[in-house]
């Protein structure tokens, strides 16, 4: 016997369901609209507003003032440090955790398990305590300093320099990076290798071609979730850095807390919010998915 | 490892082999050398960072004869208290309302909820900042609201970041349910409240549970947010340690930050323990 479905009790009943999934959301939804799309909203404002001789930002007078500033050779010479230092940061992070994630994936699945863990308590422990510890480290009569001054290496007197931050920034965000090429290379089917190396392809060869190919979404997706914290930190420079309104999201804290230019301060969040959008972006194109 | 085949395959040969493996150890070492280095100077006698003089507690017993971290300690317990309760009640009928239902706009407010995750801290911190400067004296209208008190606006903006994530541990954990098991309860009879609290809140439950735990480890390691928003005599302690390292090093922050590494530490053991229970009973 067939069963006869009335189409419109159908759509009600489907229309009550969508509407109860929109209540159930409602909250978290007028939740994050006033304290967090609003306050977007404000910054995107300011950015376009007036700044008295007081240092006040005055939602008035709208102009462009703040965003012709971002072209000033003091802004845009920090910019491009930032961006070197993220590139930087990048780069030695996918050089440190792609052999890393290929060992980890390529051991048996206990003892993945094991190192993995060995990822993720760091990547979860206090951000700001693992920075510090750097500071440690690398004091002028730390252990880092005399180890690279015992064995003759020159001078390790680094911390202040842009290189401790470049160190700093690596050591936070390296999990960032090992995770998604782990994921990446994990789900590798490992017979097309196979294949490859019963047509005589060497190990290298065999490995860009056909693995190296197969793990860029994690390499994408690991780049750019180094990229653009590092471009904005602002706590690891802090710490580890030395000219401290040198990088751009101490330069951008130094707009509000000293230099009183809301209009400037925003422009400049704008811009590393357009960095940001641009990576999600990239990182939803390539097949990315959660974090 | 995919379609059965052999380690082998993946495994490299001779030298580079072994430039794998010490790499690896290497950057294993990268990752501990630093902390274990701090929990041992954080023992050290000597008020000199680096230099070891001798085994002390001696910092300890300053950390908790220091009042102002004590209470910096206890403003950070009461706001990942609130934060964490009212994200994990939020984050979680989030994660429900986008993975068990269809409603228009839905795809909006997932974008929006992703948004809070990829945002820089700085951005999120100059936002909350511009916010609370222009808002605050009509907050300050509702009765029993008062957010010259910065407490308050600590909860609210780590609110609005840890609802995300929350949602994202529970939606992970919600995509992996079977609804046939609610659809069976429906059958049943049960009511869409009982199915809710009979069936799908305790499978969704480790998704919960592990959403707090993220919640709070990311309330304690806030510290750009934090900063813009805390008001003198409401200092979380990640501020006021910030504070402290930005003046330079002292044996003193070495046994506070030990301290915070290891509730952090324990928190995520505990986050790590938990999921591998509840998948391991799955299998």
């Amino acid at each position: 016997m067939d069963v006869v479905v009335e189409p419109g009790l159908e759509h009600q009943a489907e229309r009550a369901r969508s509407r109860q999934g929109l209540l159930m959301g409602l909250p978290a939804m007028i939740y994050l609209f006033v304290f967090f799309v609003i306050p977007l909203g404000f910054v995107v404002m300011y950015s376009f507003a007036t700044r008295t001789r007081t240092g006040r930002t005055e939602l008035a007078g709208w102009n462009l003032e703040a965003y012709e500033r971002l072209g000033e050779t003091v802004v845009r010479a920090v910019a491009f440090r930032s961006l070197w230092i993220a590139a930087v940061t990048t780069i030695l992070s996918l050089a440190l955790a792609y052999p890393l994630a290929y060992f980890i994936s390529t051991r048996r699945p206990a003892t993945r398990n094991m190192l993995l863990v060995g990822v993720m308590i760091p990547f979860w422990s206090n951000f700001l305590i693992r920075t510090y510890a750097w500071r440690v480290l690398l004091d002028s009569d730390g252990i880092f300093t005399r180890i690279m001054s015992g064995a003759g290496l020159g001078d390790g007197r680094i911390l202040f320099t842009n290189k401790a931050v470049i160190i700093g920034l690596v050591y936070g965000y390296l999990p960032f990076m090992v995770l998604p090429l782990y994921a990446a290379i994990e789900r590798i089917d490992w017979s097309l290798v196979e294949g490859a190396r019963d047509l005589y392809a060497s190990g290298w060869s065999a490995f860009r071609r056909v693995v190296w190919p197969l793990s860029k979404p994690g390499v994408i997706a690991g780049s750019i979730l180094v990229f653009v914290p590092s471009f904005g930190a602002y706590v690891t420079p802090a710490i580890l850095g030395g000219n401290k309104k040198g990088l751009m999201g101490s330069y951008i804290v130094d707009q509000f807390m000293d230099a009183r230019n809301g209009p400037l301060g925003s422009s400049l969040s704008v811009l590393v919010l357009v960095v940001m959008l641009m990576g999600t972006l990239v990182y939803f194109r390539q097949g990315g998915r959660s974090l | 490892m995919g379609k059965g085949v052999a380690l082998s395959t993946a495994e490299p040969m001779g030298a580079t082999r072994w430039l794998l493996r010490g790499h690896s150890a290497l950057v294993y070492a990268f990752f501990y050398a630093p902390i274990i280095v701090l929990v041992f100077y954080s023992f050290n006698e000597s008020h000199l960072v680096g230099r070891w003089s001798g085994f002390s507690l001696r910092w300890y017993e300053a950390f908790v004869q220091n009042d102002n971290i004590q209470s910096s300690l206890w403003v950070s317990v009461k706001i990942c208290a609130a934060s964490t309760v009212i994200s994990v009640v939020l984050g979680t009928l989030a994660a429900l309302s986008i993975e068990r239902f269809r409603w228009w706009g839905q795809k909006a407010f997932d974008a929006v909820l992703y948004l809070p995750i990829i945002i820089p801290d700085v951005t999120m911190a100059v936002m909350m900042l511009v916010f609370f400067g222009e808002t605050a004296q009509l907050f300050n209208v509702i009765p029993g609201v008062d957010l010259t008190n910065g407490l308050e606006k600590l909860v609210l903006s780590h609110v609005a970041f840890n609802i995300s994530f929350v949602s994202v541990v529970v939606r992970a954990r919600l995509a992996n349910l079977d609804e046939a098991m609610e659809e069976a309860a429906a059958d049943l009879y049960a009511s869409r409240w009982q199915a809710f609290r009979r069936v799908t809140l305790p499978q969704i439950m480790p998704g919960v549970l592990g959403g707090a735990l993220l919640a709070v480890t990311l309330s304690l390691d806030d510290v750009v947010v934090s900063s813009f928003v805390s008001a003198v005599g409401a200092t979380p302690v990640s501020v006021y340690v910030f504070g402290m390292l930005r003046k330079g090093v002292s044996p003193l922050i070495n046994a506070v930050s030990v301290v915070i590494l290891a509730a952090s530490m324990t928190l995520v053991m505990a986050s790590l323990v938990l999921e591998r229970a509840t998948s391991s009973r799955k299998r």
